[in-house]
């Protein structure tokens, strides 16, 4: 098992490197002087030259790309260009806010999902199944920023049952585990959760229908066991793969909540990256990427791991 | 000596797969009535000058924020007192365009890709596949906002950054796929009888790995339109006043406190359109499969 883990860090490390290099590669793929954004328009030439100089961008791309690495690995990703504050921790504080939204959607999305996912295996073609499968459905196909204005609309705007924006009464400075806070986190979490619904229930129901037509199945039965062991069986069996795809969706949730932070403004990486782009504020951006997509790598790997642990069938010699 | 007994015996011609499968298509529901709708959508939007609609561009103060049902204007106004009904038909064009451009282009690109590293093998494919890696490590939201905020806004940037979204996903099914098919009997027949690379992967494999690519990118056109337009909705792809789902959204989310329903109406043509994709992928899917 070492070994194993051994080997997929290993494996994972060129990957990182080529996602830096990604994330490095974005600023110089925009049009423009990255500079526009923060010099005045009147700004004489020798003030623009300094102001070159000063982020480095007058150097040869490879010195540049090896000099912003090597800052990273020492947790410098630079300065914003907006707001001067260093961006490593203006993208910690931000992730923190959306770590709190995804685990609170994946609680939801992943209860239901494997809730309708094994009914709908189960009772295949009953009408269980069929409203299981067209809930499933209408989750991975919803727009969810639409969901989320809808959402707004019902519980905000007509009920005023539950705040439309932000993440806490005062302002959306410090987050807190008290209804005067959770009251906030509803409505987008619940946003959030529907398309990780939609897909674990439809990756769960084809599981357990592929499952149960094999022949152990059968062969239980006809052994002698309950329905209910036979359902254990089925747990057991799909667990491998109902994880990694929960494991893929809580990054997508990590990663893809700018729509969501931008409809609720929820203080998030999201709504930071959103601001981030508009200012054209590029240290930001390209540090709030390489951020969200190391946290996706690192999951995905950490899902490779706990699914070679719990599944014998998986090599890992 | 009779006439029925000159007559030459029925030829029953053994259906081919893909009338089979257009056969169980035809006759499944779901898959007709999304095909209908969409139809619908695709032909409104195509015909819209010819409908008889009000100017999707021409707005007017005095009758801002019409309600759903109002005389002359159905589906209300919006924040700028332009006719809702036509600017939902109007849209379609370009949230149809900016939706759909980008899987078409990435089909091409990503099964060109992947048909040329399955056949190929050994080093171009490990070259290929481990640099579609590298995309696979970002989230697809991510990937399509980072690029687009990088080249900022506009169509052309938008349809691109969906296309660099896309084609790695439909390089691995392409890749997988092909993998599967070339060391079959036939294209070792192929093979023997002189035939080239080239002719081989148009001839024999082309129609062996399509379907199965197709019907995957079918499905992608649902999270495309609703990603196109999610880019439009964060500013980062039409520009007002241009008549689209994701921009109407946009700009009339400060409506919701006034005309709630009305600021709805954009959303509800994307999750058609997305909705009645993915129920078509699934049946197709079903179709194709013939063990059932």
């Amino acid at each position: 098992m070492f070994a194993y883990i051994a080997r997929r860090i290993v494996y994972v490390i060129p990957i990182v490197l080529s996602v830096a290099l990604v994330c490095f590669l974005l600023v110089h793929i925009t049009p423009g002087d990255p500079l526009v954004a923060v010099l005045p328009a009147d700004a004489s030439q020798e003030l623009a030259a300094q102001m070159r100089t000063a982020y480095g961008f007058d150097r040869p791309l490879p010195v540049q790309f090896g000099l912003w690495i090597w800052r990273a690995l020492h947790g410098d990703l630079g300065a914003s260009i907006a707001t001067g504050r260093p961006v490593l921790s203006e993208v910690l504080r931000a992730v923190g806010n959306t770590v709190t939204l995804a685990i609170a959607a994946a609680l939801i999305g992943f209860t239901l999902g494997l809730l309708f996912g094994l009914i709908a295996g189960y009772f295949r073609d009953t009408w269980v199944d069929k409203v299981a499968t067209s809930v499933a459905i209408a989750g991975v196909s919803v727009p969810h920023y639409w969901l989320g204005m809808v959402m707004v609309i019902i519980f905000s705007v007509q009920l005023n049952w539950l705040p439309a924006v932000g993440a806490g009464p005062g302002g959306s400075g410090s987050w807190g585990w008290d209804w005067e806070h959770m009251k906030y986190l509803i409505l987008p979490a619940i946003t959030t959760s529907v398309i990780p619904m939609g897909i674990v229930t439809r990756t769960v129901r084809a599981l357990t229908g592929d499952i149960l037509s094999q022949d152990f199945v059968e062969a239980l039965r006809a052994k002698g066991l309950r329905e209910w062991d036979v359902f254990k069986h089925v747990i057991k069996n799909a667990a491998p793969t109902a994880l990694a795809v929960m494991g893929l969706q809580l990054g997508y949730m990590l990663g893809g909540s700018i729509l969501i932070e931008t409809v609720f403004s929820w203080p998030g990486s999201g709504l930071l990256l959103n601001s981030a782009i508009f200012q054209r504020d590029l240290p930001l951006l390209q540090g709030t990427i390489l951020v969200l997509a190391l946290f996706f790598v690192t999951l995905n790997l950490l899902v490779d791991i706990a699914q070679a642990a719990i599944d014998p069938r998986i090599k890992r010699g | 000596m009779s006439d029925t007994a000159l007559q030459a015996a029925p030829i029953t011609k053994a259906r081919g797969y893909w009338a089979t499968v257009g056969r169980r298509i035809v006759r499944d529901k779901v898959s007709m009535v999304c095909a209908f709708v969409l139809v619908l959508i695709f032909a409104s939007a195509l015909l819209a000058p010819w409908l008889g609609l009000a100017d999707p561009y021409q707005g007017s103060m005095i009758r801002r924020l019409r309600h759903i049902g109002t005389p002359n204007y159905p589906l209300g106004t919006d924040e700028l007192g332009r006719d809702m009904l036509a600017r939902l038909i109007y849209g379609g064009r370009l949230s149809l365009i900016i939706g759909i451009l980008p899987v078409i282009f990435a089909f091409v690109i990503g099964t060109s890709l992947g048909l040329v590293a399955g056949y190929v093998g050994g080093r171009l494919n490990t070259a290929i596949m481990r640099t579609i890696d590298v995309f696979y490590a970002f989230p697809s939201v991510l990937l399509a906002i980072a690029i687009s905020g990088a080249l900022g806004a506009g169509i052309v940037n938008s349809i691109v950054s969906l296309t660099i979204v896309f084609v790695p996903q439909i390089t691995r099914v392409a890749e997988s796929v092909t993998t599967g098919v070339r060391n079959m009997d036939f294209v070792e027949a192929a093979r023997a009888s002189g035939a080239g690379p080239f002719t081989i992967m148009r001839v024999h494999m082309l129609g062996n790995v399509l379907g199965p690519i197709f019907v995957y990118a079918t499905g992608l056109i649902s999270v495309s339109m609703i990603l196109a337009a999610g880019l439009s909705f964060l500013g980062l792809g039409t520009k007002p006043p241009e008549p689209e789902w994701g921009l109407m959204l946009n700009t009339l989310r400060t409506a919701i406190y006034v005309n709630p329903w009305v600021a709805a109406l954009p959303g509800v043509m994307i999750f058609a359109v997305s909705i009645c994709f993915n129920l078509l992928s699934d049946g197709m899917r079903s179709a194709m499969d013939i063990r059932n």
